[in-house]
């Protein structure tokens, strides 16, 4: 008898009598299913731009031990108010697609493929040809002038990059080495 | 931008993009928004909700055209001669907001009598044209008298002499029926838009107006904007809610990339790059500083710029440093290097964030140039074209280029991505925002602050151990950045040098200021004392070396209280003060004096936004404008800097505090906009004997070749655009499996008739072909184009998406293999959004038959020079003046 009272117990039915619910709350929910929650839950937030047109949208970055959960839009933003186009709302995928370069890659003059590189060698080379470069092409006068410029190492790019990026090459690259052929997808 | 700077004083937007909300009528042309900034356009659908009538000029029915209440097709490069005929229907019919343009704009100043305008030869040129070096001197262009600071002045509007009445003069051929001559508008259309406009426009109402590329890239891009400009001036929308010029802008900071420039001719905050004959400082100074206006200014910005790059090697004694920046001896732009790339005469070259194989003009010449190099450096997320060009591109598959004889040594670096890093995008509406950095980069993938950095700190050393005198700029360079773990340097570090600081050393020793205003500690690489507490604006700045400020426009984004404004994310109103910081000083609607009326009132209490409160500048944003200047101050004779502007001159970086209708100093190719055909056009210029921009450069070359007005083997007019799944050359696209799968191939889209006309159907492959080169697209046959008819002729426009590509998931022809390299005069844009080409139906020629293809339909030998206003000369000695500019 006490064994068909345990039985009955556990019938849904009896239980929601019992504890007055209508079967439609928690009470309805596996014990595997309460124990369920959002991947965000307990991810770290970091606030962020998204990083494809010039509307700005906001985006909230969700992450746990170093690694990427997701991307959103930011509902907070004036100018997005939580919204992202196709675009901004692949940027997770963006980040951790399959084809992107972690590596560090070198072609050889002449060369047919890739060969693999340390960075800090990659650096070391790539300080070494700015500077013979810079070297074998530096004018230091014109007609009498004093122009200082070398005009045989060029940049281009910096529309997608930030502006404390964009600030350091003009810097270095102009303050620092001389070099006046330096443009990015912008025209003022 | 030029167009925005020299009508208004600033290269930005004047609003922000929530504003738009406000307008009663909005303008969208040279711009699919919903389409290339679909989140920015939810703005716009906000102001259609509440009545606003929304208009789209544009060559293709698109999702924008979809969303708007009027939608006027339009034939590529012909926006002046629309825009131009607003002008005109404004003025004939006195709709232009009198109160608003007699006393906030340059309409009243007295020109001089050396002006000549193209209306008064015909021929198309303004007064000052030097045929020999291809250039205006624009002597003649200045007012009366020469002085920028105090014109005459003709209040009634009536003198001949008067902008306003050289204005009418100038567009008064711009007819309702010129309009439909030369764009193909009807003129019912065209009544419609311009009655919309007009109603939009007084005390009570604001139209706003909205544009992207379809503006910029066109030999007179500059020019479109202006003319848009004068149109915005005339109905009195500028500095008010609701009203505006908003410029949407493609890349996440390209309005940061022009503010603090990656870009020749100009150091951060848009003060001028010096040029050779700028010898001293002093004499650099006298060339651009002005007397008046915020720009008396000048000496104080740029002595803090060399103060933030050169530091305590910056002194009074060595003129700041000045000697170390270096001169610039002509146009140095990309396509000026991009030519000497050809030439064997560059030996290396950075690209970051950039593919200029499939994103800038003549994929062709891009490549060719690329494989000429001695060494490359790529920074990238992908393997984009640009990275493998020797291996993969249409070239090398032809057999044109081999592998094997490209010597160009190639260093790939895998860059970070947007999460990863920590830094601030400013957007198209002037407004920086921080993105915080969620985790490290994969692998080898660093930021390019690391890469800078990195590579600074071995030169620098490299330097210090010369005593060559030419690496004394490097030994004098001010790199004191504190580094993370990753060995990036710090960035708030580097927004504070940006913001700008007291240069008098103060250790604090602590890591992060408190409440002292210096961050880090103040402290160098060294561990000796840095600098001082940060400024809390530009106004703080001196000329004597007491003040460092890398970019003087951004100054206050991270003041004294050590509070970066950029990661600001608390909004406060809908112009969203409290969130992010917009330059300059966090006015999010710039000019907003002239938000109310010359005596300080609103204009209406449904358009109010500053107004003057008997002490002080008051109300819904920061006021651009000396907060105590009350509205009917006048200045003294001889008064200098901002206390020259009278208390109701809302555009103070003007010497004159007016808006510019008439652009009296500043361009090179007139003070007016005037109607000039693309460079190719099916037609000859209806308006004057010139076809085209009589100062543009050509970059004439073999491979660069332009086909004359109506030449019968191009007959058709292309343009091109973005898709809103794609992005610019599609490294951040193309590559995406959620994105591709959206938009997995290149099409042509064409109209019914015109499919009909070339036996083709929906789906089927054409080929497209210039001067220049010739892809493969699948036709998309549809009513989103349209024939135009103009002077009783029917023509056709092709539009092409741009994004793709032979690297990524999707692949397809570049469109940019079609495009010919050529430079606006004021800032070498290229005009990508009209040429002339043809179609032909089938597949492109694999292999070595695509020459022979390429040859039947343009032609590739024969003479350089087809266009009979190009210039005959190929190419020209030396470094630069590719373009055949003017000389300096």
């Amino acid at each position: 008898m006490e064994n068909m009272f345990a039985l009955l117990s556990k019938w849904p039915l009896v239980r929601q009598i019992r504890e007055r619910k209508d079967g439609t709350g928690i009470e309805s929910m596996s014990a595997k299913t309460r124990a369920m929650h959002a991947r965000i839950d307990d991810a770290k937030v970091a606030r962020s731009i998204c990083p494809y047109c010039g509307v700005g949208c906001g985006q909230v970055i969700y992450h746990k031990e170093g690694k990427l959960i997701s991307i959103e839009g930011d509902p907070e933003s004036p100018i997005s108010q939580g919204n992202l186009c196709p675009k901004g709302a692949a940027s997770y995928q963006l980040l951790t697609h399959s084809r992107r370069e972690t590596k560090m890659k070198y072609r050889a003059p002449r060369a047919k493929e890739w060969t693999e590189m340390s960075l800090e060698r990659a650096m070391d080379m790539v300080a070494e040809r700015i500077w013979e470069s810079r070297k074998r092409t530096f004018v230091h006068k014109k007609d009498g002038a004093t122009i200082n410029h070398t005009t045989a190492i060029c940049h281009l790019g910096g529309a997608t990059l930030d502006n404390e990026e964009n600030y350091l090459i003009k810097k270095l690259f102009t303050g620092g080495l001389g070099m006046v052929c330096v443009s990015n997808q912008a025209r003022i | 931008m030029p167009g925005l700077g020299t009508s208004f004083g600033r290269g930005g937007a004047t609003t922000a993009q929530q504003d738009l909300a406000n307008a009663d009528c909005i303008l969208i042309e040279g711009s699919s928004m919903a389409e290339a900034h679909p989140v920015g356009f939810r703005w716009v659908m906000k102001a259609k909700e509440r009545g606003a009538t929304i208009i789209h000029v544009d060559p293709r029915f698109s999702r924008t055209s979809a969303l708007a209440d009027i939608w006027a097709p339009i034939r590529a490069g012909t926006d002046i001669v629309f825009l131009g005929g607003l002008i005109r229907h404004l003025i004939e019919h006195n709709l232009y907001f009198h109160e608003y343009v007699v006393h906030y704009t340059n309409a009243s100043c007295i020109l001089s009598d050396e002006y000549g305008d193209p209306e008064d030869s015909g021929d198309g040129y303004f007064s000052g044209w030097n045929a020999e070096k291809r250039a205006y001197e624009g002597d003649s262009w200045v007012y009366k008298g020469g002085d920028l600071s105090r014109p005459e002045r003709d209040l009634t509007l009536q003198d001949p002499q008067c902008v306003f009445q050289k204005l009418k003069r100038h567009f008064s051929r711009y007819t309702p029926e010129m309009v439909e001559k030369i764009c193909g508008i009807p003129p019912d259309l065209f009544h419609k838009i311009a009655h919309c406009l007009a109603a939009a426009s007084g005390p009570e109402r604001t139209a706003a107006v909205c544009y992207a590329v379809g503006w910029t890239q066109h030999s007179k891009g500059v020019q479109i904007i202006r003319t848009a400009a004068i149109l915005q001036l005339l109905l009195g929308n500028i500095g008010r809610p609701g009203g505006g010029i908003l410029a949407l802008r493609g890349h996440a900071s390209i309005q940061g990339s022009t503010d603090i420039p990656t870009l020749y001719d100009i150091l951060p905050g848009y003060l001028t790059m010096p040029r050779k004959g700028d010898e001293t400082l002093q004499k650099y100074l006298d060339n651009y500083t002005k007397k008046t206006g915020l720009w008396s200014n000048y000496p104080k910005y740029l002595v803090s710029t060399l103060k933030a790059y050169y530091g305590k090697s910056a002194t009074l004694e060595n003129d700041f440093g000045y000697g170390f920046l270096p001169k610039l001896t002509g146009n140095h732009s990309f396509f000026e290097f991009l030519y000497d790339m050809l030439d064997g005469k560059m030996e290396g070259m950075f690209l970051m964030g950039q593919n200029p194989v499939v994103g800038a003009p003549n994929g062709r010449l891009q490549r060719k140039a690329l494989s000429k190099l001695k060494w490359l450096v790529v920074r990238e997320l992908v393997e984009i074209e640009s990275a493998n060009f020797w291996r993969e591109s249409p070239e090398v598959e032809r057999g044109e280029l081999k592998t094997e004889d490209i010597e160009t040594e190639i260093f790939f670096f895998p860059a970070a991505g947007h999460a990863e890093k920590e830094g601030a995008f400013t957007n198209t509406q002037r407004l920086l925002q921080w993105r915080e950095k969620a985790v490290d980069p994969p692998g080898d993938c660093r930021s390019e602050a690391w890469f800078i950095h990195q590579l600074a700190l071995r030169l620098i050393a490299k330097a210090k151990a010369s005593d060559d005198p030419l690496d004394e700029p490097l030994r004098a360079l001010d790199w004191w950045y504190p580094e993370d773990h990753l060995g990036d340097p710090k960035m708030e570090a580097v927004l504070a040098e940006i913001n700008g600081w007291y240069t008098n050393p103060v250790a604090t020793g602590a890591d992060r200021g408190a409440g002292d205003g210096v961050l880090f500690g103040g402290i160098d690489r060294q561990g000796n004392p840095h600098h001082g507490p940060q400024v809390n604006g530009f106004a703080e700045l001196k000329a004597d070396g007491s003040t460092a400020s890398g970019a003087w426009i951004y100054s206050g984004v991270f003041g004294r209280d050590g509070v970066n404004r950029a990661n600001a994310r608390k909004s406060r109103d809908y112009l969203g003060h409290g969130w992010g910081f917009s330059w300059p000083s966090d006015r999010r609607i710039i000019y907003n004096r002239a938000s109310a009326r010359p005596d300080g009132r609103p204009w209406s209490e449904r358009k109010k936004l500053i107004w003057w409160d008997s002490e002080k500048w008051t109300g819904l944003d920061v006021a651009g404008f000396v907060q105590g200047k009350a509205p009917d101050y006048e200045p003294e004779v001889g008064a200098e800097g901002l206390d020259a502007i009278p208390g109701d001159a809302p555009f103070i970086l003007h010497e004159d505090g007016l808006g510019w209708i008439y652009v009296p100093k500043g361009l090179k190719d007139g003070p007016f906009p005037t109607h000039y055909e693309p460079l190719e056009s099916p037609v000859s210029n209806e308006l004057y004997s010139r076809d085209t921009n009589p100062p543009e450069l050509w970059f004439p070359r073999s491979k660069n070749r332009f086909a004359p007005p109506g030449d019968s083997r191009f007959p058709f007019v292309l343009t091109t655009y973005r898709l809103t799944e794609h992005h610019t050359a599609g490294g951040m696209s193309r590559f995406l499996s959620h994105l591709a799968e959206l938009q997995p191939e290149m099409f042509a889209e064409i109209s019914p008739e015109l499919a009909r006309e070339l036996k083709t159907r929906n789906g089927d492959y054409v080929c497209i072909v210039t001067l220049r080169g010739a892809i493969e697209a699948r036709a998309l046959v549809s009513r989103r184009t349209r024939p135009l008819h103009l002077n009783g002729r029917t023509l056709h426009q092709v539009a092409l998406p741009y994004h793709y590509g032979t690297a990524g998931l999707v692949r397809g022809s570049a469109a940019n293999d079609l495009l010919s390299i050529s430079g606006e005069p004021n800032v070498t844009i290229m005009e990508a959004k009209a040429c002339t080409c043809n179609i032909v139906p089938g597949r492109l020629p694999r292999g070595r038959a695509f020459a022979e293809f390429l040859n039947k339909y343009a032609p590739q030998t024969g003479p350089v020079v087809l266009h009979p206003e190009e210039p005959q000369r190929d190419v020209m000695a030396g470094g630069g003046g590719h373009a055949m500019e003017g000389k300096e």
